[in-house]
This record gives structure tokens, sequence and C-alpha cells, in this order.
């Protein structure tokens, strides 16, 4: 067996690759739900049903319209953030009067219905989704063999993370978002429509977690509970970055993934408490999380 | 085909049953995953199953009413437990047939011994049920963990894998069949050169197997089950293990889940069952008619409920009579005989014996249909098959 | 921030500081005790004792939730867990069912004593989410851990004999004993509100700065709260685990939490009756319907849902509207 010293570098470095493909959905997902919290002061206890909702899109859209992955990658995001949008407008949006744990009772409810009736249509087996042919095979890397599909999963990832960071940090829309967070009043005197600000950012941050489960459908396979489990990881990830900085969400993300994977190989059996371990130790000492602000 | 509710298939014996002279009623309830994991292994199909068993066996005209129901355990010891303790207090079954899932089939095992009735099992894995757990109300009918290991291990070994790692998933199940396999795998003359425990359940498998690729083993065994199962099949072909040619073995595999990989993925698995719906031209006949009601090929673990409810109606036929105690020392007593399963018998432990079949999944080239999943490798004697009478612990045997 | 409150609706605050019982209350406990000493004579007792044991888990996180308005979302980790030690400590050690349940209920305590003391450093959403992770955490010692029996969990439970003597084999006489657990239960939960405590807890929940600057110990009479009902949801898991004769990891997984908020918010937060009434209505449901597989959960979503939207007080909370009593 593998022991701490006796680990060769280079198998430790195709672990921390392993690792950072891991972290690319974490960051994927605790971007979407800083950036919901930022906002809207929810948390979207539905963003683990969402990202299943992305990977069964893709399925569906291939399997009854023929539509391809790279087509999927834009169409399903964009259909499960309609969605979002519709849920927000309907339902969320008249609990913004009311204490936040409502939101998150609410979310919680959208979350049950949502993978009951994955469920009940397609059964829980898992469904197969190949991976796309432009991706197939892998690249040796003499420390590893790395799969092209993984590869992509983290240029993809960093890429939708820097952008999200970028619009939301240095642009003027981005800007608008940030002043409403502060204050939702003055920026409307502004004559800035928040709630529909609000409204979009909240399908937009559906639609990254739909995308998200885009990019894990065919690496994992697509069944209706495969963001239950998940979403709770990515809820500590969140806890421990703390909620202040869209950046700290992308770093811990990736971060974590990371710890995790390197877990994976000196302590396996403890690989999926480390991060709720780590959360503790955070809460100890930081309790507003590493990147947050003190309330 | 899946139908709400409590799925009440009565077949009330008509004017002709009030000539025959057994004139018992029985009540069976198939308590299996309706929604879950193993909804496609065992679900409505067990039921159909169970249907089919009766009408073949023309119960109604010898006598015997028989009344099927069913429920969903989801796949937990506690519902299962709860069902198992309602219907026999409250509903009135007799036996309880097929209870997929290892813990929630000992839950009922437990509850079945208490209450004095039958526990047919066909979909639960844990070779415990005629093991530590065994029980005078228990047959175990179609396969179990030690089987499936053994045998997908022993064909292995003696095909030249001799260097083993093992992907096991770190629960008590994942490390029985670990253990059953690492025993074979030594005495065969081969070693284990690495294993991992991976947390239960997985999704992300990478890191495991590239421990695998890099261990220098010839085989990679995955004791895992299920979701877990077909994840780390999936992502072995991504990683490209065989490629690289390791051979890749399944403890615990069913054609549902080779079909539901595809065979692209699955190519080369070899895995141990009881039954394959291409055997013969007696299962094929079985097996088209079994499609024609629900659209897929049956699996092992319903091919299980069929046989078994057969030679249940066979004991009360004899008996003219229910009693549970009666029941199992007739079935025990009487030599099994079906088209599905051959020839075989029920050990004293509750063990029903019969022969396995090691397979191997076919290159998608190979194949000739869409449930066209196995080239068959070899053929387990019955009496290869099984854990010995006297190694499983069973307080039954003096 | 962390009140649970409507800002927009009045709250309905139990008015009695301390003393005797309000009348009303006094009647309906009577019922409620008349009603259960008759319906095992008409019910299927095992489906009355579950009722039971659901009831006052639900009451043990109302203290929390609708008393001490803290929302925690990992309470199944204390129901749980006292679940898996009192059912080890009647098979594996023997002990007679009296004192499993004690020792199931004694380590729920202790673990709500740790998950409370960090879990109080933060409020509101945090809040809820820390005691996610943390139940969580639990769910994978129990999934791991040698003595809990893994995906098997500890099946085959003796009801073993009473202080030794009296045989609870039957389900009768267990129903007897469930039911004195269960009263015995509530009327401490009962208590624990109408004290000058409850009243302070009550005045967190209103207003936090304000507690502080009246010189409250805000923090301690958050932890007390949350061992106080992490000790009760004990008290119900380890009871299950006897009447069940089996612990296993539904009993922690993340799920179960998500249920018995469920029945909290159904029945009405902050009410005294509520959480019986909410735990009566999920149990029924899901004993009916258990045969309908996922349906089960999308109905829970759909409650979750309607309740959060149309019916914040919950049924009890809408009966106490009614006729302007707090029940």
């Amino acid at each position: 067996m593998i022991e701490l010293l006796g680990i060769p570098p280079q198998a430790l470095f195709g672990q921390l690759l392993l690792g950072l493909i891991n972290g690319a959905f974490y960051a994927i997902l605790s971007l979407g739900l800083a950036i919901i919290f930022g906002l809207l002061n929810i948390i979207n206890f539905a963003h683990g049903a969402q990202y299943m909702l992305g990977a069964l899109a893709s399925w569906v859209l291939l399997n009854y319209f023929g539509v391809n992955y790279w087509w999927a990658l834009l169409l399903a995001p964009i259909g499960v953030g309609i969605l979002g949008v519709i849920l927000e407008r309907l339902l969320i949006s008249r609990l913004y009067h009311l204490d936040h744990l409502y939101g998150l009772l609410l979310t919680f409810g959208l979350a049950l219905i949502i993978q009951g009736l994955a469920r009940n249509q397609y059964g829980i087996s898992g469904l197969p989704y190949t991976i796309p042919s432009q991706l197939a095979g892998g690249q040796n890397l003499g420390f590893m063999f790395l799969p092209n599909y993984r590869g992509w999963v983290v240029v993809a990832s960093l890429a939708v993370c820097l952008t999200t960071w970028f619009v939301i940090e240095k642009t003027r829309l981005g800007a608008y978002l940030r002043a409403a967070t502060e204050n939702p009043t003055l920026v409307g005197a502004f004559g800035i429509n928040v709630p529909r600000m609000i409204t979009l950012t909240y399908g937009f941050g559906v639609a990254l977690a739909a995308f998200a489960g885009v990019l894990a459908a065919p690496i994992y396979s697509v069944n209706p509970n495969m963001g239950a489990d998940l979403i709770i990881v990515v809820f500590a990830v969140v806890v421990i970055g703390g909620m202040g900085s869209i950046l700290g969400s992308i770093v811990t993300g990736f971060g974590l993934g990371i710890i995790e994977g390197l877990m994976r190989v000196f302590y396996p059996e403890a690989s999926s408490v480390v991060i709720f371990v780590i959360m503790a130790i955070v809460l100890l000492v930081k309790p507003a999380g590493l990147f947050g602000r003190t309330a | 085909m899946k139908k709400i509710g409590f799925l009440v298939a009565s077949l009330v014996a008509s004017l002709f049953a009030s000539t025959a002279f057994a004139d018992v009623a029985v009540k069976l309830g198939v308590l299996n995953d309706r929604s879950g994991v193993y909804s496609d292994l065992a679900g409505e199909g067990s039921v159909v199953a169970a249907q089919m068993a009766v009408e073949d066996y023309k119960a109604a005209d010898k006598g015997i009413t028989v009344e099927i129901i069913s429920a969903d355990h989801q796949n937990k010891p506690d519902i299962a437990s709860n069902i198992a303790r309602q219907w026999y207090d409250q509903d009135g079954v007799d036996a309880i047939l097929d209870v997929p899932t290892s813990s929630a089939a000992l839950a009922v095992a437990e509850i079945t011994r208490e209450k004095n009735k039958i526990f047919l099992n066909s979909g639960g894995g844990t070779s415990d049920l005629t093991g530590k757990a065994c029980s005078p109300n228990t047959v175990h009918w179609t396969y179990d963990s030690w089987q499936l290991a053994h045998g997908t291990a022993s064909a292995v070994v003696a095909n030249g894998g001799k260097k083993w790692f093992f992907v096991t998933a770190d629960y008590a199940f994942g490390q029985a069949m670990e253990r059953d396999a690492t025993e074979v795998v030594k005495e065969g003359g081969g070693e284990v050169v690495g294993s991992i425990r991976h947390p239960f359940p997985g999704t992300d498998f990478s890191s495991y197997l590239l421990q695998a690729q890099s261990s220098g083993a010839q085989v990679v065994a995955f004791a895992n089950a299920g979701g877990d199962t077909i994840n780390s099949v999936k992502q072995a072909s991504e990683f490209g293990l065989a490629q690289s040619g390791q051979q890749l073995a399944g403890l615990l595999v069913f054609a549902n889940d080779v079909h539901s990989l595809g065979l692209q993925t699955a190519q080369g698995l070899m895995l141990t069952e009881s039954f394959y719906w291409d055997l013969n031209d007696q299962t094929r006949e079985w097996s088209a008619r079994f499609e024609e009601k629900m659209n897929k090929k049956p699996s092992m673990v319903q091919a299980g409920v069929y046989a078994s409810v057969l030679h249940y109606l066979k004991a009360v036929e004899a008996l003219g009579d229910k009693d549970a105690t009666k029941v199992m020392a007739k079935m025990k007593e009487t030599p099994t005989d079906d088209i599905l399963f051959g020839k075989g018998m029920i050990r004293a432990d509750g063990r029903k014996i019969h022969q396995s079949y090691l397979f191997q999944v076919k290159k998608p080239e190979e194949s000739k249909g869409e449930w066209d999943l196995y080239n068959l490798v070899s053929t387990i004697p019955a009496e290869q098959s099984f854990r010995p009478l006297d190694k499983g612990g069973c307080s039954l045997i003096k | 921030m962390t009140a649970i409150t409507d800002t927009n609706e009045s709250t309905i605050v139990v008015e009695q500081a301390s003393g005797s019982m309000p009348r009303h209350h006094l009647v309906i406990f009577a019922l409620l005790l008349l009603l259960s000493l008759a319906a095992p004579f008409f019910l299927y007792p095992v489906f009355l004792m579950k009722v039971m044991c659901f009831a006052l888990f639900a009451c043990a996180l109302n203290l929390l939730l609708g008393f001490g308005g803290l929302l925690s979302f990992g309470h199944a980790a204390f129901f749980g867990s006292a679940a898996y030690v009192s059912a080890h400590a009647a098979r594996v050690w023997g002990l007679t069912p009296e004192v499993a349940i004690i020792l199931g209920t004694l380590s729920a305590a202790v673990l709500g004593a740790v998950i409370g003391l960090l879990a109080i450093r933060r409020q509101g959403i945090y809040f809820a989410m820390v005691t996610l992770a943390f139940a969580q955490m639990v769910y994978f010692a129990a999934l791991q851990a040698p003595f809990t029996g893994g995906e098997d969990g500890i099946q085959n439970v003796p009801r073993g004999d009473l202080f030794g003597a009296i045989s609870m084999r039957s389900d009768f006489s267990l129903y007897f004993v469930v039911l004195v657990i269960t009263f015995g239960g509530l009327l401490a939960i009962y208590r624990i509100i109408h004290s000058p405590f409850g009243q302070v807890l009550k005045a967190i929940r209103e207003n936090e700065p304000r507690a502080i600057s009246l010189g409250y110990r805000v923090n301690s009479y958050k932890l007390t709260v949350f061992v106080l009902s992490a000790t009760f949801a004990g008290l119900a898991g380890a009871t299950k685990a006897i009447v069940f004769q089996l612990a296993s990891l539904t009993d922690v997984y993340w799920t179960m939490s998500g249920e018995v908020v469920l029945m909290v918010l159904l029945g009405g937060m902050g009410t005294v009756f509520g959480p019986l009434v909410g735990a009566a209505v999920i149990v029924t449901m899901q004993n009916y319907l258990a045969s309908f597989g996922a349906w089960v959960t999308i109905i829970q979503g759909c409650i979750f849902v309607i309740s959060v939207m149309l019916f914040r007080e919950g049924i009890v909370g809408v009966i106490a509207k009614w006729i302007r009593k707090p029940l």
C-alpha cells in the first residue's frame, strides 16, 4: 500500500490534478450559491437539484432531440436558468420580506419535488451519457493518463468562474449588482430595475449549477440523486470560504477539491469527511469563513 | 408499466375451484425497491414474475387461491421491517418475496422468524442470510455475495489473473466481498497487490482508479454495488484501464447494470450470475413472455422470484395446508426443479443450490441486439457454487 | 437576526410566564392522554408508537426552532446517534430497555453540547448549514464505525424486560411505556418553554442585540437550549430504536432532519401542540403512501412549498388564530 512518505512525487502530482478536477465542480457550484446569496440573501437548497436538472437536460436533449454535447452545454443552462427565473418570480420573490430561513425551507421543498419527479420519470439507475467524440481518449502526461474530457472540465470551469468574477468585479453591470446587494432601495432610486436584476441573478446562478451538471454528465452517471449529497458538501465549502467574495468561493472550491483529492491517497476512508472537519476548524478559528466579512 | 399503489392481483378461484381439493388461500407480498437503484433489477418485474408463476402453475385449478400484494421498501431496513411487520400482523400475508438490499433482507428475515412465516429471498445479496443470520424461515433463492465473489475470483485466477487490486466500498458488505474474493485469490496462488476502501456511496472514483492503474495489478476488482459499480466501471473505461491491459472484474454486477452502462463501456468485464435470459430454449421462451409484459429482459432476481413461487406452491399443494413450519419442511425435502434454474435443492441453512455461470461482457461488435450482453465463459457446478454448509456459521447446522 | 418570525403577521406568544397551565392547555393534554389510552384498541400499536416517537422528536426541534429561533438542519444526528447507542446497549451489552434509552439520550446530550458549541458561533442560515454539515459527519461516522453495522444498521435489538421484570415483547405493553416516555418528554418541554429560561429565549429570538444589552449571556442560553433540544431528540431516537428493534442509517441521514423540520413547519412553529399534529400527519402520510415510492418525496416537497408560501403559522397556528388562544 501507498504510504505517507513512500508516495512517489509523480503519483502525487496526478492526484493533485484529479483534485483540481473535483474542485472545478465545487467551485462552479459554490460560486452560483454565493452569487444568489449575495443578492437574494437566500441559501438555494435547490442548487443540487438544479445541477442534476442540467445533467438530465443534456441527456434528454441528446436522446429525444439529437442535440449534441456542445449545444447542450449552451441550451441546458439556458433552459434550467429560465426555470429558475420562473421559480423566482412565482415563489421565491414573495419571501423577501420574511426571514431568510423561509427561503431555505422553500428551496428545500423545491429540491424534493424536482428530485422526486425526475426519479418517477427516469428511475434512479443512472442514465448513460457518452463523452463527446472530440474529447474522447486522453493524454499520457508521463505521471498519469489524463482523459481529455477531464482536462476540458478544468479549463471550462476555470473560464466560466473567471469570466463571472470579471463581470461582477470589473464591469458596470457588476457594479450595479454589488451596489444592489448593499442597498437595493438606493440603487432602485437611480432608475435601475432591482427586482428584475434579482430575478436574472437567480436565473444566472441556477444556470451555473446546470452548466456544472452538463459538465458532470459524461463523467458521473446521470441520476436524480446526483446533486442531493453534493450540495451538502458545497454548503460546507461555502461556510469555509465565507460569503464575502466571489473570488473567495472560487479559490475555496478548487482548494478544497485538491485537499479532498490528497486525502483519497493518504486516508481514503476519511476523504468524504475531511471538508466537514476543515469546516469545524475554520468555524473555531475564523467564524466568518476564510474570505468572509464579519457580520 | 409502473402501477401505482398496492397492486392487487387476485386470482379468484372461479367455479372450477369449488370442485378442486386443496382449497387453500395464500397471500404473497412482494417487498422490493420500486423506485430506487434496484427497481430495474427487482421492482414491478418481480411482481410480474410472481404472477406468471401463479398462472403457469395453474394454482386456481388446483384449489389454491393466491393473492399478491406489493410495496416499496426504498432500500431502507426500517421501512422494510415496518411493512413486513404490518403485513404479517394486519394483512395476513403468508410469505414475503424478493427483498433486494441486504440490510432490508436481514431485517425482514428477523421479523419473519419472529412471526413464524416464510421469507423467499431473491434480491438480497448478503451470504449472512444463510450464515450468521440464518433462520429456519428463510429460503435464499437466487444468489449471494459469496457465490458471486467466489465464482468470479476463482475463474479469473484460473485464467492467469494473479495480481489483484480491490476497489472496495467501505462498509460491511463491500468488505465481506473483498474478504471472500481475497481468500480465493490466495488459494489460487495469486496475490493482492493493493486495495482501497472508498467512502460509500461515492461518485468520483478517478483517484482510486489511478492508484489501481499504477499498482501493477493484472486484475482490478470492484467490491461495491449498484450506482458505485456503475460509476467505477464507467470511469475505469474513461481512464483506459482495460486498454492498459488490466482485466476488470465486478463482484456484484447484474445484467441490467451492464445494459445501462452500455457495451462500449462495460466490454470485457467478468462477472458471475445465476441466470441469464439467453441460456437455453426454455429460458428464452420464458424471458420472451416476460418481455411482452415488461418490455425488458428479466433479471436473475426476477427469475428467482418466479422459481421460488413455483416451489412454494408445489409444497402448499402437496400439503393442502399453508402452515409455515410444514411448508418450509416440505420445501426443503422436495428437490427443486424448474425451467429457469434447472434441478437443485434447498439446504438446511435455507440456501438454494443451483449452478452458476461466469460471463464476460461482449464487445459492441459481437452483440446481436440490445440485450445480447454476455459471452458464457464457464459453468460452475451447483456443488461448487455456494459456500459449503459448514463454513457459514449458521446456528441451524450442528 | 436569527428570529424566524413573520414581521407582517403577529406571532403568537405564549403569555403565561410561569405558574400553572392555562385551562385550555390542561384540557387538551387531558384529551390527548385519553385518546392515546384508547387508541391502541382501535389502531395498530406499532404505528401509534411511531407517531409518538416522531411527535417527541418534532417537539424537541420545535423547542430550538420555535422558541429559540434557531433552525437546525441536522437534528437527525442526535436522533440517530441516540438510536445507535441505545440499540447497541440493549443488544450487545444486554442492558434493560430503560437503561439503554437513558444511555442513548445522554449520548445525544453530549453530542449536542459538542456540536452546539461550534454551531452557535454562526447565526441564521449559516447556523442551519453548519448543523447540516455536522450531521453529515455523524452520518459518515455511523456508516463506518465498527459498531453501527454500516448499511445494515443494528438489527434485531431485543425489546427486553423493563426494569428487568416486565416483558416488553407484546406491542401492547410496550405501547404504554412509550406513552409514558412521550408524555413525560412533552410535559418537560412544556415546562421549559414556560419557565423564566423560556422567556429569556423568546426575548433573544425576538431581538438578540436587546437581550445582550440587557445583560443576558445570549450564547450560554442558546447553547443550553441546543443541548436540551438535542437531548429530547435523543430520547425520541433511543425509544424508536427499542420499538422498532432497529437503528439504521435512515435515522442519521439528512432527509430525516428535513422531515422533522417539515413536521414542525406543518404543525406550527412556536406552538405547543403544532409539532404533534405535524408529526401525526406526516407519519400517517408516509405509512399510507409507502407503496407510492417517489411520490412520497414529491408530496413532502409540495407540503413544504405550500406551508412556506401560504401557511406559515402551520395547522395549529391557524387554529390558534381562530380561537384567539395560544396553543
